[in-house]
């Protein structure tokens, strides 16, 4: 009897989205000037990691929500880490005018 | 493949359309991530980046993480992404504002990012992991169970986790206060 599921999605598939969302973070991070873009690098290599908890619970885990548990304070942390950063950087914003990374060298040397 | 349908049970409809389902998403996420690595406007990247929330709690839903994947759209797309939207608006001098990055410090970027995937897909590959068999996963994560976990082993960092809310919220309101 032939179905029109010509794969079911297990954990490598779900591995395989987590690896795309962390490299694309990292890269984010890596080549961004704006601080707000390095922000939103981080909250991808976040729910990468949060996607890799899930999908271990699911997969591996049988039965057990500790994995969700996880993704659960990967969650509260990422916003409460966010607001942090939006206020260090509307500082910065009126403080020195610009929000580019670059500029932000007086502590240097 | 296409010429006959299964006559399956209704229990089983997931099953049947899981694969474009997670297609859909898993393209959805992975492609609106890297879409904020090639887009120029910060604008833009917002808007990717709360596509990209979207598609992960799609992924959460098809996992039978319900209560997770709302709490993904509520909390994620619908508080710290706004969150992050409001320090683009206050943060930038006009609209469509470009910081210029030049193509070999992308391309650097972009061969970081892949070689750090490269390094977890050969971990991934070197690690031997038991699957559950597919018509054993299980079919609902109940939020009761979240909630017992969360009073019962996960105590400690509740409550830890709501300190934390209460300094940051102190902090933040400190730290973006009018000096007059």
């Amino acid at each position: 009897m032939t179905t029109l599921a010509f794969f079911q999605p297990g954990l490598y598939h779900l591995m395989a989205v987590s690896i795309l969302l962390l490299a694309a973070g990292v890269a984010v991070i890596l080549s961004k000037r704006n601080a707000v873009g390095i922000l939103m690098g981080v909250e991808l290599v976040l729910n990468a990691a949060a996607l890799n908890f899930v999908a271990f619970n699911h997969y591996v885990w049988d039965g057990a929500v500790d994995g969700q548990m996880f993704t659960l304070f990967i969650i509260v942390l990422a916003a409460a880490e966010a607001a942090v950063a939006l206020a260090i950087f509307l500082n910065f914003y009126n403080n020195f005018d610009t929000i580019n990374v670059d500029q932000a060298d007086e502590l240097q040397g | 493949m296409f010429s006959t349908l299964a006559q399956g049970n209704p229990s089983d409809s997931l099953a049947q359309v899981a694969p474009f389902l997670y297609l859909l998403f898993a393209g959805l996420t992975v492609a609106s991530a890297w879409m904020i690595v090639i887009s120029q406007n910060i604008v833009r990247m917002a808007m990717y980046l709360l596509f990209t929330l979207g598609g992960v709690a799609g992924l959460y839903f098809m996992m039978n993480a319900e209560f997770l994947a709302a709490i993904q759209l509520i909390v994620y797309a619908g508080g710290t992404l706004i969150l992050i939207v409001f320090g683009v608006m206050l943060t930038s001098k006009n609209p469509f504002m470009k910081l210029h990055t030049t193509w070999w410090e992308r391309v650097i970027a972009i061969a970081l990012g892949a070689m750090l995937a490269g390094l977890m897909v050969i971990a991934l590959v070197n690690t031997p992991v038991t699957q559950i068999p597919s018509d054993q996963l299980p079919q609902s994560h109940d939020v009761h169970a979240i909630g017992m976990a969360l009073l019962g082993p996960f105590i400690v960092a509740f409550e830890v986790s709501a300190v934390l809310l209460l300094v940051v919220m102190v902090g933040a309101a400190f730290m973006a206060r009018r000096r007059s």
